[in-house]
């Protein structure tokens, strides 16, 4: 691998890269498409993977709705599918919990961190920093390998009889590990955490193989402050990935010794039916600190990607500048800080020390600060631009506006005395859907929209894109916005019914309302599954830099072959936001454009930079 | 690959085409994975105190736990720990002139210093599984357990077990890449590619995981 290093400039490693390209040609299928080392290939896997999960976590939460918005209605149409899950044309309790609790597994881990992470990490670090491949390819095909393996036993803990984990994405013990507690706590919750510990060391993989190559094979040029934001924010979710899962793992790995070896970490003085549990001097506490040192980092693991990916795109799309450059690297590390600091604001009701939790609100609130520079530079950058509105572009509009709707909630509820009222009702459920769940979503699809013709050669259907982003953005909206009502209202998340208490009767057809808005979007979303692989064999073809951008990636050939460019490496001379530059003949100057060769737009400093290139 | 790149400056350094940190991409990883590693440790050591110090029973002394030593039934409180902790420094030490003579490019004492290197680790590995079989075997017929302990709260043994046993396990692979480093250099692979730097590497690994034990030592054996 180590001739897939970027001194492609002397003519000494000249020679090696035309052996490695020659000795890539007489790759069979299986090296080239399932245990493939190319980086660009890994990302597809990660995509197309990222996709099935989707549906899958989609499909839960359809079903979940179903119960939420017609409590009365007879599901044994569904008794096909979901076989003993259904009683008496009822879903079962106990399937409800577990479905509630692999939508929201599915959809943070496999979707938005491997699925977003995998995708566009993989695909663009090399492509935009110029780099043959991943530093280590064979790692990186690791890293997707560990991904398939914790993907097939979560698959696997969907059918067994006693049904996958059901105490919550979170996972709290006692709730999971007892396995008298709940039958999804038996098998189901040791297939869960297999399944967490080898997905940890799959994005432990990626993330060592992300750092690395964004230090170590970054082309010549291409300095920390030339590099593309989507960079940015692919290194900085890498580093908080590798300081935030190892203590996941450890949590987990305690967790596991408590449910099959009997120790005490998270568990002391239980009754079960009457009957005494030995385990004495645990604290449930305890994993609560360390699940969310993990959990809440995870938040922006999920968002700093999508946040990356659309200042790309706005830039791009609105023919400008992204505004404040440094300001955006400034605030996705200060995010990157904070994200480990603020964990304790998921536990304001555990019944931890007062002033504890006023210095968590207080950290918690400072994090608004780079979020709201994030948001307003999006703004700015979007003001008097020449926007064009392709489908990423509204995705990535549509993001901005998640962002904000749900990042204001957050100041509410990251008040410790808001909290107390608000904790577990529905109110956090609209915040951090539209906050990270959709904001992060629209991410992923803009990033699909945006790389696409990199990615396959192809342009996605407009058309569709069109309707497609409509309806999600319109019925996310939909979805969200009454929820905040039924949670100030203070409906519990997570309960199968409110049909017991007449208290709660009140908001029965609201409800309705969000389930009906819910399975519409989830069914708009199968335009865009048309539309992907319909588009990968029928789509028009691309052209090699089809929304006139400025980064490295555009300069590859249409479709990349191993090791990205067929000659040198393109060297870097600009930062990748040269859009409508004064006197320039174009409205975007590509980064590989040396400095001398545009004379007409240099500024005053560039000036000086262009003699140096000689 | 370096080499080519021996004149740049620190103005450049950053400026892409080179290695800022003036390291191949294997080392940098290591270096990656070993700063994860340590949150995982950190979490469990963090574990250790969180349960220690909400404990509602007395914590056992170490000094009146860990008492034996092999052949001697004597009282020697921590003498045995403290054997097993010099053997492994001892061996980060012969890991250290190893790294050393792969920096000389001398095969032979490469060689002969990973071999005491692993020879320390095994001694180590050895220890453990002694120190543990002593604990197991607890006071007065009441053995220790992940369950029981005859020492004290329950929790001081699943916390003996778990940590230390994580660390051994970290240990143990060590050992294990040892050996194959070992074999390569035997067999002359970093000869013919003209650097040892897996034998830093592992180095590094095995450094941390000396450094990890200081940790674990203080916890259960000192404080």
């Amino acid at each position: 691998m180590a001739t897939l290093d970027i001194h492609a400039h002397t003519a000494d490693t000249h020679d090696h890269h035309d052996e490695h390209e020659h000795e890539h040609h007489e790759q069979g299928f299986i090296a080239k498409y399932i245990f493939s080392e190319d980086h660009k290939t890994i990302a597809k896997q990660f995509l197309i993977s990222g996709l099935f999960w989707a549906l899958i976590g989609g499909s839960f939460s359809a079903i979940f709705r179903l119960q939420l918005g017609f409590p009365d209605a007879n599901l044994e149409w569904l008794k096909p599918l979901l076989g003993e899950w259904i009683q008496n044309g009822k879903l079962d309790p106990e399937f409800y919990l577990a479905l509630v609790t692999m939508h929201g597994t599915i959809m943070v881990f496999f979707v938005l961190t491997a699925g977003l992470s995998g995708t566009f990490s993989n695909f663009l670090i090399p492509l935009q920093v110029g780099a043959r491949d991943m530093a280590s390819g064979f790692l990186n095909m690791l890293s997707y390998w560990f991904f398939f393996i914790s993907s097939v036993l979560m698959f696997i803990s969907l059918f067994i009889e006693t049904g996958p984990a059901s105490g919550g994405w979170v996972i709290y013990p006692p709730l999971s590990a007892l396995p008298q507690a709940m039958s999804g706590s038996g098998l189901g919750m040791t297939l869960w955490l297999s399944s967490m510990a080898i997905f940890i060391v799959s994005s432990l993989l990626g993330s060592i193989n992300y750092i690395t190559t964004i230090i170590n094979l970054r082309t010549v040029g291409m300095t920390f402050t030339r590099l593309p934001l989507t960079i940015w924010a692919f290194f900085l979710t890498a580093i908080i990935g590798v300081l935030s899962f190892p203590v996941l793992f450890s949590a987990a790995l305690l967790l596991i010794f408590d449910r099959s070896f009997g120790t005490s970490f998270y568990l002391s003085e239980i009754y079960i039916g009457g009957q005494a549990l030995h385990n004495m001097g645990g604290s449930p506490i305890l994993f609560q600190h360390l699940f969310w040192f993990l959990g809440h980092p995870e938040v922006y693991i999920v968002l700093l990607p999508a946040l990356g990916i659309t200042s790309e795109i706005i830039s791009t799309n609105s023919r400008k500048p992204i505004f404040g450059y440094k300001a955006m690297i400034g605030s996705m590390m200060g995010i990157t800080f904070l994200s480990f600091i603020v964990w304790a604001h998921h536990m304001f009701v555990t019944g931890m020390n007062p002033f504890l939790g006023s210095v968590f609100m207080l950290l918690t609130l400072i994090i608004a600060v780079p979020s709201a520079v994030k948001a307003f530079n999006y703004i700015t950058t979007l003001w008097r631009g020449n926007i064009v509105f392709t489908p990423a572009m509204l995705f990535s509009i549509g993001l901005v506006s998640f962002f904000i709707s749900g990042g204001v909630t957050g100041i509410i509820l990251g008040n410790a005395a808001l909290d107390i009222q608000l904790h577990d009702t529905y109110y956090v459920v609209a915040h951090f859907h539209l906050v990270m769940g959709s904001a992060s979503f629209f991410g992923f699809l803009a990033g699909v929209y945006h790389w696409f013709p990199k990615m396959f050669g192809r342009m996605l259907d407009e058309k569709l894109g069109y309707i497609h982003f409509w309806l999600s953005f319109i019925g996310i909206y939909l979805v969200f916005f009454p929820m905040h009502y039924i949670g100030i209202a203070g409906f519990p998340r997570r309960y199968y019914s409110f049909t017991s208490y007449e208290a709660f009767s009140t908001f029965g057809d609201l409800n309705m309302f969000i389930s009906i808005a819910a399975i519409t979007t989830l069914s708009a979303q199968l335009i865009f599954g048309f539309n992907f692989f319909y588009s990968i064999f029928k789509g028009r073809k691309s052209t090699q830099n089809p929304w006139s951008s400025n980064t490295l990636e555009w300069t590859a050939p249409i479709i990349p072959g191993h090791g990205n460019w067929e000659g040198d490496i393109p060297h870097v001379y600009r930062w990748p936001y040269d859009y409508s530059k004064p006197g320039a003949k174009e409205d975007f100057i590509m980064q590989n454009v040396p400095l001398s060769q545009t004379p007409e737009s240099n500024l005053p400093f560039e000036k000086d930079l262009a003699l140096e290139e000689k | 690959m370096s080499a080519v790149h021996a004149e740049v400056d620190s103005k450049t350094l950053w400026g892409g085409g080179v290695e800022p940190l003036k390291a191949g991409y294997g080392k940098l990883m290591m270096w990656f994975f070993l700063v994860s590693d340590t949150f995982s440790f950190s979490a469990l050591l963090i574990t250790y105190g969180f349960i220690r110090f909400s404990s509602h029973d007395a914590w056992p002394i170490p000094e009146h736990v860990f008492t034996h030593i092999p052949f001697w039934h004597i009282n020697a409180p921590l003498v045995f720990v403290g054997f097993m902790t010099f053997v492994l420094i001892a061996s980060s030490v012969t890991m250290v002139l190893a790294v050393e003579a792969g920096q000389r490019m001398d095969k032979k004492a490469v060689e002969k210093w990973m071999l005491w290197t692993i020879l320390g680790g095994i001694i180590f590995v050895g220890s453990q599984a002694w120190e543990w079989s002593i604990f197991i075997a607890g006071i007065d017929g009441h053995t220790a357990s992940l369950i029981s302990n005859p020492y004290g709260p329950p929790a001081f043994a699943d916390l003996f077990f778990f940590i230390t046993g994580f660390h051994g396990t970290h240990v143990t692979s060590g050992i294990i890449l040892n050996i194959l480093i070992f074999f390569n250099t035997v067999f002359g692979v970093y000869e013919k590619r003209g650097s040892y730097e897996m034998v830093e590497k592992v180095g590094l690994y095995w450094h941390f995981v000396d450094l990890v034990w200081v940790f674990v030592f203080t916890f259960f054996y000192l404080v």
